[in-house]
């Protein structure tokens, strides 16, 4: 799925911004018929769901892991659908729509925290790595390859497995959930934010920096990193819709979140594939439904992210008028001989 | 210095360079795997951790080398795999090598199969939805894409088999063939492991049917996974190169819509599409792990998550290498096509 | 020409529709082109004249709406549709692009693409179309074209490649070729060549043109009649000796002021528009006092970039030994790859020397320390070729004209607000600009702030490295005063790079000639513009197309008799 990001992110690296002000209205003012549809669509998504993370022990009739009302009466196992059970009960005897209202509360602590680690190792590390370049350069190149290259399931039960040692614990869980998939996407951060950093370097504002007489440290953060940072919305809510599949993957081989530690709607459909087989719908079809939707938002919000803010992609729009004049009057508007 | 051992042949250089690359690629996949593992401790330990005493383990240790240096066991580790020796399971004895052919076919069949669901979809609606951008082709095939994209590859499994097993009844929930029809094509001999050569060297219609309808369903959802990123990739790559100069100068000089899209647009988008769905091989492999999980597809993703369930560090290092040698040799491959794709490249 | 013309356009408007509005971008255009003739479209960025050519073969995107009536003998070509309107592209309307090398597709090869153009319009085999293709690159001036048929684009050099493009257009003998700025990206001397062969098609096929351009020169050279655009109006349209001999639009004739005319330039004084103050005339002096240490001093420079894998080092500069006096102007010239941007950006220390020495003042750039090198860069201005480029795009025009302060740590906060005040006043810019980001000022405004930002220190020494080559030609005038003004005030020395020799010859005392890495010619603006020395510099001197045509026709005559060169 890394794929996806890398296409997507390919024509945005180190364009000139054209707004300022309050992030979400201009972007919402930048998009126009279908694609504001899109995104607000994706936006009401994300929002509900936030709040359902925040509020799950209010909303949520049970507890995640309950079996058994207050007064003790068990539930019973694969209970279809009921005015007690609303989406059934599990085959370990677990209210269905419990789980998966505390699922979302696990998904959205894992997103934040694996987008939040890998921007903090992923940006400075291809920022540096892209300006300074040379040997190191060369050498984080080949092992970010490498790792990008490589089935990125795979190797975040790699380091699930490392570091977990084999055993999870209630609050290492998710951060160990996090963190797996954290060493998924440094790379693509690097990556990303290497190439910008490369092509910006040899701008000309950056040269004129250097040529003033200015530290590299004040050129990267002050002239490189900002004009290289539009890329990273787009990068982080792509990678956030990935983050839960991620997450929904791990806990379906068995190497997520103990199931005991945390709701997790991944686990659940690994625990619902036989029920399917008996015809039982409904264990597996909310957890499942509810990681489409959600991954569907944050896709959603990503794609008009990068429609708005990828050059190559805009269309006919707000803010846009100019962009496409020049774009017709490519001769007009480029009237200059090379040296 | 270098130019003079160096053959003359621009490509021919560009690939032999291109072709050493795989060697330090699988070094650090091997590396990195090979000591994230051993963080944890030594694969009997891991194995065998609650089951034996601890005197019991120092012995197996022993027995195995894994109380020599860690560096030594690396670099043997390595001298076995340089001999195509990636060792023995732990926990069912099995040689790597034999898993990697007998599971690896499996696997191999799987892909082809999804493979042909992802190109047979993912390719035309990609160029349908670059075509009519906007209009209400494109933004239905754009939502079908980030749907099939959204829908874990095990969730679009799980209701293939609620619809067409347990309701419809039309196809079978699991495995790779009937267990019948999996017994006798044991004997069929050569035995490839692919089980719809198997079943058309054995000569029985009725046994490849069987073959066939196990794979649809698996075919189904690793296929349409892969399908939604082609149409993304087709449709961005195309809507790019349809705003190139080239593709107006071709219009220009009074070549047809059509032919501008096919000889000039898609045959340049090709480059970089072709570079990602390399890269989408990889992620096939990923999704095969999920994917012969939930059918019970006797691959090398399903042995792989069984042999890391049951913690068998020595299995899933080789599985893994064996791996990360398919990733090199992959975007070697890759490369290679790219090269015959662009003029630029070759010469 | 006959009196029937072959296009008419009347009326013609295209408007692009958004959501602000619509934006006209061609307003009522009329003009008739007659068989055989040379038509110029000129225009400065924004006026509308390639949009119109584009309405003419349907070539603009679905939210353009183009009103009004085209006519190719007779027949209406406005709202033609489908098949229509492709058998007319191509086989009646031929275009050729500003661009070669992003209009021609990379992975087909040439030949493929000059049949596929034959093939899109006539019936006939492919064997028969290959020949073909390879008689009209004959026709077009590719040597060896039974060869280079099969060549892919990226193997040929610019030149060629618009011959190719031509080779395309005149495929199917199209009644009239619309050629956009043709010669704009390509070198002078290149040019020369690619003008001569529309000139020969024009006389064998009898193909009208209509040539859209900026440069006056290329109007002077090649073009029957001028129709002048401006904002999306047609202003005047004349025959061009009528057109350059008395201009009746005021647009026109600030357009013909503003054209640097080679010859008319620095190097004759008495045309000189700015008064050189005394203190400074004795600076201006080219020769070098012995006692004085130059402000530039280049020696011996050689500078190598490694080569692709395997391959060897590529010299992008071969032994080039440069001297500029304090407060003087040095304009150094030549083609694309002379390696003259190369010299500008190891003078700035942003390229090191691989051989040889730069010396500031003195200071040799390779031994100083880091520290000292600091203060070395304090005494330097730049200004880069692409003004959109040198800005940085996240910082305000404020902050972009401070930053060599706050580097250097100098001043306070306050003073150094006054200082970016004074200088935007220094470069004619709204002090309001100061709040401004570069993306909302035009290129003139924005090459204005760099040159603020390059002389916010009061540098001794400003390399400028084509400094008005992406600016239109009224835009490029006030640059050049407002430069020539400031030089004169301020009595920095300069590194003029450009590929201009016009321009060249308005603002530099000396000029040196490059070519292949190498320094050709060096001397007195006056000397080698008026009687070079080399025949390098003497045909680069001919190519280069004045405007004005009885002038240019001369010139041209002059230049057939030239040696040819390879």
């Amino acid at each position: 799925m890394t794929a996806i990001v890398a296409a997507e992110t390919a024509g945005l690296e180190g364009r000139s911004p054209k707004r300022r002000g309050v992030p979400g209205v201009a972007l919402l003012r930048s998009t126009h018929g279908l694609q504001r549809g899109m995104l607000i669509t994706g936006l009401v998504i994300i929002t509900l769901f936030v709040l359902v993370a925040i509020f799950a022990p209010l909303l949520a009739p049970y507890g995640f892991n309950a079996d058994r009302t207050a007064d003790g009466e068990i539930f019973g196992t694969q209970q279809a659908p009921s005015a007690a059970h609303w989406f059934g009960t599990t085959v370990g005897g677990q209210d269905v729509l419990s789980r998966v209202l505390y699922g979302a509360r696990t998904a959205l602590m894992v997103i934040l925290l694996a987008v939040a680690l890998s921007l903090v190792v992923g940006v400075p590390l291809g920022l540096v790595s892209g300006y300074v370049g040379g040997r190191l350069d060369r050498v984080l190149v080949l092992v970010t390859d490498a790792l990008y290259a490589f089935p990125s399931l795979l190797l975040a039960i790699v380091v699930a497995i490392m570091i977990t040692g084999g055993r999870s614990t209630p609050a290492g869980g998710i951060a160990a959930a996090a963190i797996s998939i954290t060493v998924v996407f440094v790379p693509q951060y690097f990556r990303v934010v290497r190439n910008a950093t490369v092509s910006v370097k040899h701008e000309p504002y950056v040269d004129a920096a250097r040529i003033t007489g200015a530290k590299p440290r004040r050129i990267m953060f002050k002239h490189v990193l900002p004009n290289v940072s539009q890329t990273i919305p787009v990068l982080a809510t792509l990678n956030a819709s990935e983050a839960i599949l991620t997450l929904a993957g791990l806990g379906f081989l068995g190497f997520g979140i103990e199931p005991s530690a945390a709701a997790e709607w991944g686990y659940d459909l690994n625990k619902a594939l036989s029920d399917a087989t008996n015809g039982i719908w409904w264990t597996g079809m909310f957890p499942g439904l509810a990681i489409v939707l959600v991954v569907t938002g944050v896709t959603l919000v990503g794609e008009s992210l990068n429609d708005v803010l990828n050059p190559l992609l805009r269309t006919r729009g707000g803010g846009t008028t100019t962009a496409d004049e020049a774009e017709v009057a490519a001769g007009d508007a480029t009237d200059e001989e090379r040296s | 210095m270098a130019a003079r051992i160096l053959p003359r042949s621009p490509l021919v250089r560009y690939l032999l360079v291109r072709l050493a690359l795989i060697i330090p690629t699988v070094l650090i996949l091997v590396t990195v795997v090979f000591f994230f593992m051993r963080v944890i401790g030594d694969p009997i330990t891991a194995a065998q951790g609650g089951r034996l005493t601890p005197e019991q383990l120092d012995v197996r240790r022993a027995e195995a080398g894994f109380d020599r240096p860690i560096l030594t066991q690396y670099l043997e580790y390595l001298g076995g795999l340089f001999r195509g020796d990636f060792g023995t399971a732990l926990t069912d004895r099995r040689e790597i090598s034999e898993v990697l052919v007998t599971n690896g076919a499996a696997t191999l069949e799987l892909s082809f199969w999804a493979l042909l669901v992802a190109f047979g979809v993912g390719v035309p609606l990609g160029r349908l939805a670059a075509r009519y951008r906007d209009k209400l082709p494109d933004v239905s095939i754009r939502l079908f894409a980030i749907l099939v994209y959204a829908a874990p590859v095990f969730f679009i499994g799980l209701l293939l088999k609620l619809l067409f097993s347990a309701t419809l009844g039309w196809l079978p929930a699991s495995g790779r063939a009937a267990p019948a029809v999996s017994i006798a094509l044991n004997n069929v001999s050569p035995k490839t492991n692919i089980m719809i050569v198997d079943a058309i060297l054995y000569g029985e219609p009725e046994y490849i049917v069987d073959v066939l309808q196990h794979a649809v369903l698996p075919a189904l959802a690793l296929g349409l996974l892969t399908a939604g990123v082609f149409i993304r990739l087709i449709r961005i790559n195309l809507l790019e190169t349809m705003r190139t100069d080239y593709v107006t100068a071709a219009r220009a000089r009074g070549v047809a819509e059509g032919a501008v899209v096919r000889k000039h647009a898609f045959r340049n988008a090709l480059v970089p599409i072709v570079t990602v769905m390399g890269m989408q091989i990889a992620m096939l492999l990923g999704g095969a792990i999920l994917t012969e999980t939930t059918f019970e597809w006797q691959g090398l993703g399903y042995i792989l998550s069984q042999y890391l369930l049951a913690r068998d560090f020595v299995a899933v290092q080789g599985i893994v290498t064996a791996i990360a040698v398919v990733v090199a040799v992959t975007s070697f491959l890759i490369d290679l096509i790219n090269a015959l794709v662009d003029p630029r490249v070759r010469y | 020409m006959s009196t029937e013309p072959v296009l008419r356009i009347d009326r013609l408007s295209v408007s692009f529709r958004a959501d602000a509005g619509a934006v006209q971008a061609v307003r009522e255009a009329s003009f008739d082109v007659g068989a055989a003739e040379i038509v110029a479209v000129v225009g400065e960025s924004g006026s509308g004249k390639s949009v119109s050519s584009r309405a003419l073969l349907g070539l603009l995107p679905g939210y353009a709406t183009v009103t009004g009536s085209a006519t190719l003998d007779g027949e209406e070509l406005t709202g033609l549709r489908g098949e229509a309107v492709r058998s007319l592209r191509g086989r009646r309307i031929a275009m050729i692009f500003q661009e070669p090398s992003t209009s021609l597709d990379p992975v087909r090869t040439v030949g493929w693409q000059i049949v596929e153009a034959l093939r899109a319009h006539r019936r006939m085999s492919r064997r028969a179309a290959r020949a073909r293709a390879v008689e009209l690159l004959d026709l077009v001036g590719i040597p060896d074209p039974a060869k280079r048929v099969g060549s892919y684009p990226h193997q040929m050099s610019g030149g060629q490649k618009q011959r190719v493009m031509i080779a395309i257009a005149i495929a199917c003998e199209p009644e009239v070729i619309i050629a956009d700025e043709p010669t704009t990206a390509l070198d002078v001397t290149v040019q020369a060549q690619i003008l001569d062969l529309l000139r020969d098609l024009r006389d064998r096929l009898g193909t009208a043109i209509v040539l859209i351009t900026h440069n006056m020169g290329v109007v002077a050279d090649l073009a029957d009649r001028v129709v002048v655009m401006y904002r999306g109006e047609v202003v005047e349209q004349a025959p061009v000796a009528d057109l350059f001999a008395s201009p009746q639009h005021p647009y026109t004739r600030r357009l013909l002021a503003a054209v640097p005319h080679l010859g008319h330039g620095a190097g004759s004084a008495t045309t000189r528009g700015v008064q050189v103050p005394a203190a400074t005339g004795e600076a201006r002096s080219p020769d070098v006092t012995p006692a004085q240490v130059p402000a530039l001093a280049i020696r011996d420079l050689v500078v190598e970039f490694p080569g692709r894998l395997g391959s060897p080092a590529v010299r992008a500069v071969d032994g080039v030994s440069l001297e500029i006096a304090p407060g003087a102007v040095l304009g150094l010239v030549g083609e694309s790859g002379s390696g003259k941007t190369t010299i500008g950006r190891v003078a700035v220390g942003l390229v090191p020397a691989t051989k040889g020495t730069v010396e500031v003042f003195g200071d040799d750039l390779a031994r100083t320390s880091a520290k000292e090198l600091r203060d070395v860069r304090r005494r330097f201005g730049f200004v880069f070729q692409d003004p959109a480029a040198s800005l940085n795009p996240r910082a305000s025009v404020g902050a972009c004209i401070a930053e060599p302060m706050i580097v250097h740590d100098e001043g306070t906060e306050a003073s150094r607000r006054a200082k970016v005040l004074e200088l935007l006043d220094a470069v004619e810019l709204p002090t309001s600009f100061a709040a401004r980001y570069p993306h909302e000022l035009s290129g003139g405004q924005r090459q204005r702030v760099s040159l603020a930002r390059a002389l916010v220190l009061g540098p001794d020494l400003l390399v400028a490295d084509e400094p008005t080559s992406a600016l239109d030609v009224s835009v490029q005038a006030t640059v050049l005063d407002l430069f020539r003004t400031l030089q004169a005030e301020m009595g920095f020395a300069c590194l003029f790079v450009s590929h201009d020799l016009a321009v060249v010859d308005i603002v530099a005392d000396r000029v040196a000639v490059m070519s292949a890495g190498r320094l050709v010619e060096t001397g007195l603006t006056a000397d080698v513009l008026r009687t070079p020395k080399e025949e390098y510099t003497r045909a680069l001197l001919a190519a280069v197309p004045v405007p004005d045509p009885a002038e240019q026709a001369v010139r041209r005559r002059a230049r057939a008799e030239l040696p040819a060169r390879t």
